[in-house]
């Protein structure tokens, strides 16, 4: 990138206005958040009381682990199907798909920027007693009588979560892929390696980079998604962030529900922060 | 047009028998025959579009040819998969592995086979001592340099043993020295290891400094298979003459055992006709009292000093010629020229 | 021209099909659906009807929301861009202390989950007194959608020939002048991309906006609070038109993009920059 010079006064201006907005827009109500976690709710009304008890009962109270865990959990089959899913299409589309290519990555990103809402809404009505799958199978006679655990259940909620980030995951994917040189392939086939082979060490390792930044995307977002669960999660597939939406609600404790949140966001600039790291060091540039 | 290759050894290596190959509705190469000996340096030269590339890839494996067959010691290859070969490719760009050390990139092949750890050190060893990268072990590709790069790239190919190596214009990245450098090492190496190699280049030069053959392709055929200096002494075509070095071409007609190109004529052998002849620049003289030499009187034009040599652009009853002579001083404007008849080598044009 | 994989296995077509039909089915039986006779999503569809289109039509208080919406929409494009033009500039032409950190916090929206984004604001907002409103989401839209912008614009300005603001600069143009001159008209593309983008995730963000929202409603907002008190056929009209909406937009958006032939996906280009 070459350099050329830039009056002090450009720089200035050019570096200002976005680095007050960060500013006042993020590094402060991060601060807030921070503050809040150590406040706490006395008969309903905030206290601005300096205390811990917020992160004691986040630790000593099982509750709030359990969900956590069942959150993981719930993010992490998210993560495994989606890099399962999107990654053999990134594979086609990057070294088979030749004519078509273009026109199949619009195809994958699409769904990618239409309404959360209208992906979410549609599994609520195929998966319902009364949907699509279940009057399909009966109609197919496979079932007799309408199968209910496929809504409100964590499977629906991993089901649509699936859906809705699979896109999210293909994107560094597709993207590492096609930065391989394309006759890695060939020279590694003319060299002796099986097809196979050929790919297990040199394309897979080449494309780890952007698998993992995929994977953390899928992770990261499944984790801190409340609106799913609430939409087909049923009591059962309530999730971390549904405590905390609850908290800033109903049950009114905004301290417990900062708390959280600030555990949350600590846990996921962590996660970039180490995936970056070792994306770092798998990539070869 | 289909021309058989001369070779010398009765053994041959690899026998290219009558291949053709379409790409869509273009036909990138056209009935070729050609056969390779063991041990030979053979260039296949030509510009881009000639079809030179699609022929390696045609032995690499990495297409298959629509018509004909490739035989290699005695065995159908083209029916191979490029892992199933004894043939090994430099790629251009060198195609090295960016996420392995040099060491690994050269070990790739033997661990694709399976050889043992215990044998694969010191026969990587050896392999890179042969390019001298030695040192270079465990540094990655993207610390390496074009030249060593390539290096690299040559062990990791030869390591394998293959009976036939194969070069894509191997030299084409590296600046004017480096590449002399390697156009000496890429010779000395062939000698060493003694395997054939198949080397495609556009730089005529290369070719002719590299060869013990050069396979001139263009437009998807051989114009002609001969050594460096054959096919620079007596071209076959006015295109081979053109392409390899310079010449001049001079068109006319032979009639009983004379040859006529505007006011030159010289006794020429060969069916009467239509006729074009290639002479060389160097072939032309300053015309001494030489009686066996082809006179003619021509006026110079403009006199280039080249170092060693001057370039003369000459003119003779409406025949532009191009004659190199010793550097001296400034000539006349009307000069005698000579050149020996056996040095006005017939050629064909395209149709005939 | 590849013809070393002259087939493609088998099992990976399948595959890329499969993963097709998974994204793209759901929202065509939604589609489908919306014309459907009967009022719940039986199987096989029967009747075919324009009447939950002619409800959606008729719906004020939804076609109100969709008016908030877009001025949200139209605010969060001003914002986005307004801050996300300079913070491009600044990270590609810039280094200061603090850089990287800076280059981080601006895309952190893109990753964060939005109910971080939405609470950290919410308590800004609650602290600084500020009433919540359309305005709250506005300024919320604007600042996760800040990151979109920068990114875009990045990728523009990555793609931009130096040597153009430099000739101007070398002819005596102002740094203001050769900007306004040279900079943004080459930039139109990425600018107008940004736009459409921004607009469309604008009119379809539901997660930040949860926690912001005032007395209006917007018309995701609109959407899920209906949702919650139960299924009307009504939302698959509405949630197809939304699809064909962001449809168009996106591939209108894409389109633009490749006129500038490469393609790159944004974050991978700023991940390059700030070191």
């Amino acid at each position: 990138m070459s350099e050329t010079i830039y009056s002090r006064a450009y720089k200035l201006l050019v570096t200002a206005p976005p680095l007050a907005w960060v500013t006042v827009f993020l590094i402060a109500p991060y601060a807030f958040l921070f503050c809040f976690s150590l406040w706490t709710v006395e008969s309903q009304t905030i206290v601005h009381r300096w205390n811990l008890n917020n992160y004691r009962q986040l630790i000593q109270n099982p509750v709030y682990l359990q969900v956590l865990l069942r959150s993981m959990r719930i993010a992490g089959m998210v993560t495994l199907i989606s890099l399962s899913l999107s990654f053999p299409l990134a594979y086609f589309l990057s070294f088979y798909a030749s004519a078509r290519k273009e026109l199949l990555y619009q195809l994958v990103i699409i769904p990618l920027w239409v309404s959360y809402l209208v992906r979410a809404y549609a599994w609520k009505t195929i998966l319902g007693t009364d949907g699509v799958l279940n009057t399909l199978l009966m109609y197919t006679g496979v079932v007799n009588h309408p199968v209910s655990f496929l809504l409100y259940s964590p499977f629906a909620v991993v089901l649509t979560l699936t859906h809705i980030y699979t896109p999210f995951a293909f994107l560094p994917i597709y993207a590492s892929l096609e930065h391989i040189p394309r006759n890695l392939m060939e020279a590694s086939q003319d060299l002796g390696a099986s097809r196979m082979r050929a790919f297990w060490t040199v394309i897979f390792p080449l494309a780890l980079p952007g698998a993992l930044a995929g994977a953390t995307f899928a992770f990261v977002l499944s984790l801190g998604d409340f609106l799913s669960p609430l939409l087909i999660g049923g009591p059962s597939g309530i999730m971390i962030s549904n405590v905390v939406v609850s908290l800033f609600g109903a049950a009114y404790n905004w301290p417990l529900g900062a708390a959280i949140s600030l555990c949350m966001l600590l846990l996921v600039v962590l996660l970039l922060a180490a995936s970056e790291r070792i994306e770092k060091k798998l990539s070869f540039r | 047009m289909s021309l058989p290759a001369a070779v010398s050894e009765s053994e041959t290596l690899l026998s290219i028998r009558n291949v053709a190959k379409q790409f869509g509705s273009t036909a990138v190469l056209r009935d070729i025959s050609l056969d390779i000996a063991p041990a030979e340096f053979l260039t296949i030269l030509g510009e881009s579009g000639s079809g030179k590339t699609t022929l390696l890839r045609l032995l690499a494996g990495f297409a298959h040819p629509d018509r004909g067959e490739i035989w290699m010691a005695g065995q159908r290859l083209d029916t191979l998969l490029p892992n199933q070969r004894a043939v090994n490719t430099v790629f251009q760009n060198y195609a090295l592995f960016p996420h392995l050390s040099v060491f690994e990139n050269v070990a790739y092949g033997l661990r694709a086979k399976k050889v043992r750890s215990a044998e694969v050190r010191p026969r990587v060893e050896q392999a890179l001592a042969q390019v001298r990268m030695s040192s270079f072990e465990q540094r990655r590709p993207s610390q390496l340099s074009g030249g060593q790069q390539q290096r690299v790239a040559l062990a990791r190919a030869l390591i394998n043993r293959p009976r036939l190596l194969l070069l894509d214009e191997p030299l084409s990245a590296l600046d004017a020295n480096l590449r002399r450098e390697m156009q000496i090492e890429l010779k000395s190496l062939q000698r060493e290891v003694g395997i054939s190699f198949v080397f495609v280049t556009h730089d005529q030069d290369e070719a002719m400094a590299l060869s013990d053959r050069i396979a001139l392709l263009r437009a998807g055929e051989l114009e002609q298979v001969d050594t460096p200096r054959d096919i620079y002494n007596q071209p076959r075509t006015a295109y081979v003459a053109k392409f390899i070095g310079q010449t001049n071409l001079l068109r006319g007609r032979l009639e009983s055992g004379i040859a006529r190109c505007g006011p030159i004529e010289w006794p020429a052998e060969g069916p009467a006709g239509e006729a074009v002849f290639s002479i060389r620049p160097e072939a032309i003289r300053l015309a001494e009292a030489d009686s066996s030499a082809v006179r003619f009187r021509a006026r110079v034009c403009q006199q280039t000093f080249g170092g060693a040599t001057d370039l003369l652009q000459v003119e003779c009853g409406g025949l532009s010629l191009t004659v190199r002579v010793p550097s001296q001083g400034e000539l006349g404007q009307e000069q005698v020229f000579g050149f020996l008849a056996c040095n006005a080598v017939r050629v064909m044009e395209a149709g005939e | 021209m590849n013809e070393s994989n002259p087939r493609v296995p088998r099992w990976l077509q399948i595959h890329a099909l499969l993963v097709f039909a998974f994204l793209y089915l759901p929202i065509v039986a939604l589609g489908v659906y919306s014309f459907n006779g009967e009022s719940v999503g039986g199987f096989p569809p029967r009747g075919w009807t324009l009447r939950w289109y002619r409800m959606l039509a008729a719906d004020d208080t939804l076609w109100a929301t969709v008016g908030n919406s877009l001025l949200v929409a139209a605010a969060a494009v001003a914002l986005a861009l307004l801050l996300g033009f300079p913070a491009a500039l600044a990270l590609d032409r810039t280094s200061f202390p603090g850089k990287a950190v800076f280059r981080r916090l601006v895309l952190l929206p893109l990753i964060l989950p939005g109910i971080i984004t939405g609470l950290s604001l919410l308590i800004l907002f609650v602290t600084a007194g500020l009433k919540l409103s359309l305005l709250t989401i506005a300024l919320g839209h604007g600042t996760a959608l800040m990151s979109v912008a920068t990114t875009e614009l990045f990728a523009g300005l990555q793609k931009l020939d130096r040597a153009q603001e430099e000739a101007s600069l070398d002819l005596g143009a102002s740094e203001w002048r050769t900007f306004w001159r040279v900079t943004v008209p080459n930039l139109k593309l990425s600018i107008i991309g940004a736009a459409l983008l921004i607009f469309t995730l604008s009119m379809d963000e539901i997660a930040v906006s949860f926690f912001l929202i005032g007395r209006d409603n917007t018309l995701p907002l609109e959407i899920w609070s209906r949702l919650r008190r139960g299924i009307t056929p009504e939302i698959n009209a509405v949630s197809t038109v939304i699809f064909v909406f962001s449809l168009l937009m996106i591939v209108l958006w894409y389109r633009l993009r490749t006129r500038d032939q490469r393609q790159q996906p944004g974050l991978a280009a700023i991940a390059s920059a700030g070191e």
